[in-house]
């Protein structure tokens, strides 16, 4: 449904210039529209205007009156018959930007040889534009301790600042996390944090980026680089579905910084602080860069390329096979895995999800999902979303900023069903429905909802059985738009490349007869495997039983998911072929390691939560690294069995030919809530999810990223908390058979039934020392 | 032949004035009884007839103000009082609340009755202990009374002292629990004020001059004062007078005429210069004795009645110094939000504490005024606009001053002979 939103234009007349503009445009944007530049600080157009650092005055008269003074153009509106001088035309104009200008630099230092900013700051360039030359001030300058840490991430030095109030203004604004604040008053006023509550925010480096000035420096970047020695690239963030777009800046084939991007359909101009700062991993010390193949003792050795190729292929040829793939693969990636699988290994034995998963979202996926079109613009027309199995904040921030925003505007109502009140959903003043981990199901049968109304629904619905059926009934009867949000950047575009066992590429289901022939004929083969293929857990089981003997694995980490122990076993022992960045419980198990290349050195595309592509270009040039497609291509040659997809180029050509699937899908059969457990006293219900800042593997190596990120807890309901005698901070210990984290208590809102710890932060990887993460029964007692 | 008219101050020296006894004794809490019984509308047509208009400095019509507030808008509407009288000489407020608080409270339940709101604050600098006590005690007396607390509620907030928060909006921040700073206009407080409700920001004295205009009518007020300054007001008087002071008088009086009334400028010195109505008001010098003291007299002759804060220097005072003194409360006072002001007072305190040195040269002195030029009608309230009034007047009536500074390579003057130390005034 499209809708026609009636815009009233109002024309005004800028510089001499007749330029018509939506009502409600700021003077200072309606100037922009006709390429007039009034120099600003302050002003930003996603922030509502301040009006504080005065450098943007123009004269403006209206029908005629003029206006006593010169006005801030970038906190006035305009009005029909509005005539607007900027410097251009207007003496006094000139002369009261130029004189802004001069008391702007009185108290700022002349250090830009040594700052940060120096070559792409906003004061240097527009003293340039609009100041002069020489400083008529001879006095003293006031001067500050340099730097301080506004968190460990985040440094300031206080004598560079101007006081533009963007940093605290989008920490209020748009994070809503008003942890920095203006102190003091006069010249002595600066940007300061609350002494007992950190600059904890998971947004805090856009606070950096929009800095006009060289106050604001990411630890991680500080004199690390001049900016004009810097090659930028535009590119996608690899670290959640929301698909930020990036800019990668690079100086000899090193990843210095990255920076949010500007869409303003999907990120705006924001990013998170993953996304922002956690690029290491690209050049760790240990990062994989020569092929290894496991010798006759059983020795991981180097190899050559031909060798460690010959080897996978003769592996793969003498058994039957199966792909895991997890989700950080690109669209072009995964569809290499899915045409590798239905080509070189004659299998559907293929599944992205590498973490907890079951059937009942598989179908889910192809029935409700794949092919799918809700957006975030949905999100900004919605009477209401609701939040199901899913914490924004946590787990795909830009959605977050997007609800934050709708709310802040217009009271967008949010209702969370969740286990566990979350610092999101209350930033939002989202309603809280609170269940018990594993009855998220009970609690939609009183949710009315609207053809406005949105769901979202994370990728932990999959472990609550019956409630993806329970989503999908309640988005059928209500006419809601339904979003899945996975994660990981992959999974969506790994879904629509078929890389699981009931669809093919295009959202194609395996089970249709036309489907298999439309994909065969475009892969010009006689026919493809008709059958469903396994899921992950099944794939794993199958090895174990001797049914399966080889297996191809790509950025999996067999400790997401819960039986680790069976993923290992099957890992030790069957043939497997490795395609990873860094040595990890797969590598270490695998008979054949292929080093691929990481995003930032190759060139793709990611389909974010909405299906949107998200497509970058190789950040570093000279690398060696080949993509995971590239080297499936170079197996399957090897097998005799050709896939045809040399480049990403041609994977996306190859893509777009196949286009989606116009025929019935696949309809999911409604799974029955799982009766709730009972409990003794000693008992509760665990229920985690993962924080956006973890022990992730692609955090590895940044040590300030990790400083900032949440305090590791155990959170019990004020009831257990009596019962078990247990105050805020107090070591509770969570058990099970397999083994235990003992994490300070935290009493908040929760279900009484319920024990929640974060999935897999410091002291609580829950899947690795619990075997559980979610829905099971666990001990709790104090410790 | 008294010029004087006592209104507010009719009953200071009345030993017991600040009592709710001495003030229902002398009327007090009659007008809100009559005003209650008006039409809100009635009431505010009152005030608008009067023509009384805001004590605060600006000068504007406060039954005008009154009226922009929306009605039949299903919002709470506030009232807000002004009370953090900081500007440097003014000082009528906290005379006039520490003689009668009781006018204040009164006057305020007329114009909550009037604007249709049921909270008033009052916000007052915290510095003033003294007269924050007896407001407390008057609030608590009239609640007791019953004049407060029958659908009026009227509530005390104590600043923490500072200069920025008598600008109307720095002082809804502030009273909302925020550091003051102003708020960009539009929206104004009239539609979307303190917890962004439609409020009525009057001074002190604008309000406790309600109940008198409820009383005695519209003609009665109209009758004092002049053409379009009505009424009667405060002229604070301090300085190098013989008696220094509050004087009440119809709007429109001379300094000539209060002088007279005083005392006169204290023995053996004569008139140097004067501010109207306070610091950030031009200066006027002995030229200006005979310029009516009303909102368009004062206006004509280049300045503003602001505070009707009369600070008197004599022929003892250095222009310099007292300016460089002024400039150095501004910096100090500058909120900091907006460029101007906050680095062009960091600025302009450097340039004067050289000038008074006698270091510098004349340029100095047209850097000066650009300066200021750049600081005037480009900050983001008035405060920065405030701050360049005394330099630019001052130079403009005393160059010759600042320049015999710089040519004698020190202040010519002996500051020991301004100072007002006991026993200098006898």
């Amino acid at each position: 449904m499209t809708t026609t939103e009636v815009v009233d234009m109002i024309s005004v007349v800028i510089d001499g210039f007749e330029v018509s503009v939506p009502k409600g445009t700021l003077v200072i944007r309606a100037a922009e529209k006709l390429g007039i530049q009034i120099p600003r600080f302050c002003d930003h157009p996603l922030l509502d205007p301040v009006g504080a650092c005065r450098q943007c005055l123009v004269d403006i008269e209206i029908n005629g009156r003029a206006f006593p003074k010169p006005q801030a153009s970038c906190t006035i509106p305009v009005e029909p018959g509005m005539i607007v001088k900027t410097q251009l035309t207007s003496a006094v104009a000139e002369k009261a930007q130029r004189g802004v200008m001069e008391l702007l630099l009185v108290n700022h230092p002349l250090d830009c040889p040594v700052c940060d900013k120096g070559g792409e700051c906003p004061l240097q360039n527009q003293a340039m534009s609009t100041g002069q030359g020489e400083t008529r001030f001879e006095g003293t300058k006031r001067t500050f301790q340099k730097p301080i840490n506004i968190s460990s991430q985040v440094l300031l030095d206080r004598e560079r600042c101007v006081l533009c109030a963007r940093c605290t203004r989008f920490s209020a604004q748009i994070a809503s996390d008003p942890f920095i604040t203006l102190n003091e008053r006069g010249a002595l006023q600066q940007v300061g944090i609350y002494e007992k509550q950190p600059f904890e925010s998971y947004f805090s480096g856009n606070a950096v980026q929009i800095c006009p000035v060289g106050a604001l420096t990411g630890a991680s970047y500080r004199f690390r680089a001049r900016p004009f020695d810097l090659v930028s690239t535009p590119s996608a963030c690899e670290h959640c579905a929301s698909g930020c777009d990036m800019r990668t800046d690079v100086r000899r084939g090193k990843t210095l910084r990255r920076l949010a991007g500007d869409d303003a359909s999907v990120n705006e101009e924001w990013n998170c602080d993953k996304g922002r700062w956690a690029f290491k991993y690209v050049t760790a010390l240990d990062r994989l860069s020569t092929p290894k193949i496991r010798n006759s003792d059983g020795i991981l050795v180097e190899a050559s390329w031909p060798e460690a190729l010959a080897a996978a292929a003769a592996g793969l040829s003498a058994n039957k096979s199966a792909v895991l793939v997890g989700g950080r693969a690109t669209y072009e990636d995964a569809y290499g895995y899915s045409k590798f699988a239905r080509i070189a290994l004659g299998t559907n034995d293929i599944d992205f999800r590498a973490r907890l998963s079951s059937d009942e979202e598989r179908e889910f996926l192809a029935a409700h999902v794949v092919g799918s079109t809700t957006t975030y613009r949905d999100i900004d027309g919605a009477d209401q979303v609701l939040l199901v199995a899913f914490e924004p904040e946590e787990e795909s921030p830009i959605v977050f900023l997007r609800l934050n925003k709708q709310f802040r505007k217009r009271a967008l109502k949010v209702t969370a069903i969740a286990t566990k009140l979350s610092i999101g959903v209350e930033k939002l003043k989202g309603e809280f429905v609170k269940v018990a981990p594993g009855a998220e199901a009970s609690a939609l049968s009183s949710q009315s909802l609207t053809n406005k109304s949105v769901i979202l629904v994370g990728e932990r619905a999959a472990e609550s059985a019956g409630l993806l059926s329970a989503v999908a009934a309640l988005a059928q009867s209500s006419g809601a738009k339904l979003a899945w949000i996975p994660r990981r950047a992959g999974e969506r575009g790994a879904l629509e490349a078929g890389a699981i066992g009931n669809l093919l590429p295009g959202g194609r289901p395996v089970s249709d007869a036309a489907a298999r022939v439309d994909i065969a004929t475009a892969w010009s083969t006689q026919s493809l495997p008709s059958e469903n293929g396994k899921s992950a857990s099944e794939i794993i089981a199958a090895v174990n039983s001797g049914s399966i003997g080889a297996l191809v694995i790509g950025g999996v980490d067999p400790l997401d998911n819960s039986d680790s122990a069976q993923t290992l076993a099957a890992l030790d022992k069957a043939f497997v072929v490795s395609l990873e960045i860094a040595p990890s419980a797969v590598t270490e198990r695998a008979n054949v390691i292929l080093p691929v290349a990481a995003v930032t050195e190759k060139s793709g595309s990611f389909l974010n939560w909405e299906g949107r592509p998200r497509t970058f270009d190789s950040a570093v040039a000279d690398t060696h690294n080949r993509s995971d497609l590239r080297i499936l291509s170079m197996i399957a040659d090897e097998m005799g069995r050709s896939i045809s997809l040399a480049t990403v180029t041609a994977a996306a050509k190859e893509i777009a030919s196949l286009g989606r699937w116009d025929g019935a899908k696949i309809s999911l059969n409604k799974v029955s809530v799982a009766t709730a457990p009972s409990l003794s006293s000693d008992q509760a219900i665990i229920t985690s999810w993962r924080r956006l800042l973890d022990l992730g593997t692609l955090q590895q190596g940044e040590e300030n990223l990790a400083a900032t990120s949440r305090q590791t807890v155990a959170v019990i309901s004020p009831k257990r908390a009596d019962a078990l005698g247990v105050k805020d901070g107090d070591r509770l210990t969570i058990s099970t058979e397999l083994g235990s984290v003992t994490l300070p208590a935290l009493v908040e809102e929760i279900h009484d039934d319920a024990v929640w710890a974060p999935r897999n932060s410091r002291g609580s990887q829950l899947l690795s020392q619990l075997g559980v993460a979610h829905g099971a029964v666990v001990k709790v007692a104090k410790a | 032949m008294t010029k004087l008219a006592p209104v507010l101050s009719a009953h200071w020296d009345e030993k017991d004035s600040f009592t709710i006894d001495a003030y229902t004794r002398n009327g007090g809490y009659k007008a809100s009884k009559k005003a209650l019984a008006m039409d809100p509308d009635a009431v505010i047509q009152l005030v608008k007839d009067s023509g009384l208009r805001g004590r605060g400095g600006a000068g504007f019509p406060t039954g005008m103000k009154w009226g922009f507030i929306p009605q039949g808008d299903n919002k709470d509407h506030y009232l807000v009082v002004n009370a953090d009288e900081s500007e440097p000489g003014t000082c009528k407020d906290m005379p006039l609340l520490l003689a009668n608080p009781h006018v204040l409270v009164e006057g305020c339940i007329i114009a909550c009755h009037a604007i249709r709101a049921k909270y008033a604050f009052i916000y007052i600098r915290g510095e003033v202990t003294h007269v924050v006590r007896r407001l407390n005690q008057a609030i608590e007396d009239a609640y007791k009374a019953g004049h407060l607390g029958n659908g009026i509620e009227l509530v005390l907030h104590v600043g923490a002292g500072a200069y920025i928060c008598g600008e109307e909006t720095a002082l809804l921040d502030s009273l909302e629990g925020f550091r003051g700073q102003p708020r960009l206009r539009p929206p104004f407080p009239a539609i979307a004020g303190l917890y962004a409700r439609p409020t009525v920001v009057n001074n002190v004295e604008s309000i406790s001059s309600v109940p008198a205009i409820i009383n005695n009518g519209a003609e009665w007020y109209q009758s004092m004062g002049t053409e379009k300054s009505k009424g009667t007001t405060l002229y604070s008087l301090s300085g190098h007078v013989k008696n220094p002071g509050q004087f009440e008088a119809p709007l429109g009086i001379t300094l000539r005429e209060i002088l007279e009334l005083s005392g006169g400028i204290r023995a053996g010195h004569t008139l140097k210069f004067w501010t109207p109505g306070g610091s950030s008001t031009p200066l006027f010098t002995s030229d200006h004795l005979d310029v009516p003291l009303d909102y368009e007299g004062v206006s004509a002759a280049g300045s503003m009645l602001g505070t009707k804060a009369l600070q008197i220097f004599d022929e003892t005072t250095c222009v310099v110094r007292a300016v460089l003194r002024w400039t150095e409360f501004y910096k100090h006072e500058s909120c900091g939000k907006c460029t101007p002001c906050r680095e062009g007072t960091w600025w302009l305190v450097q340039i004067l504490r050289d000038l008074e040195a006698g270091k510098g040269t004349e340029a100095d002195l047209a850097k000066l005024l650009d300066l200021c030029d750049n600081i005037m009608g480009r900050s983001f309230c008035a405060l920065g606009d405030g701050a360049t009034s005394p330099i630019t007047s001052s130079i403009k009536y005393f160059r010759d001053e600042y320049i015999a500074h710089l040519t004698n390579g020190a202040c010519p003057f002996d500051p020991a002979a301004s100072t007002l130390f006991e026993g200098a005034n006898k």
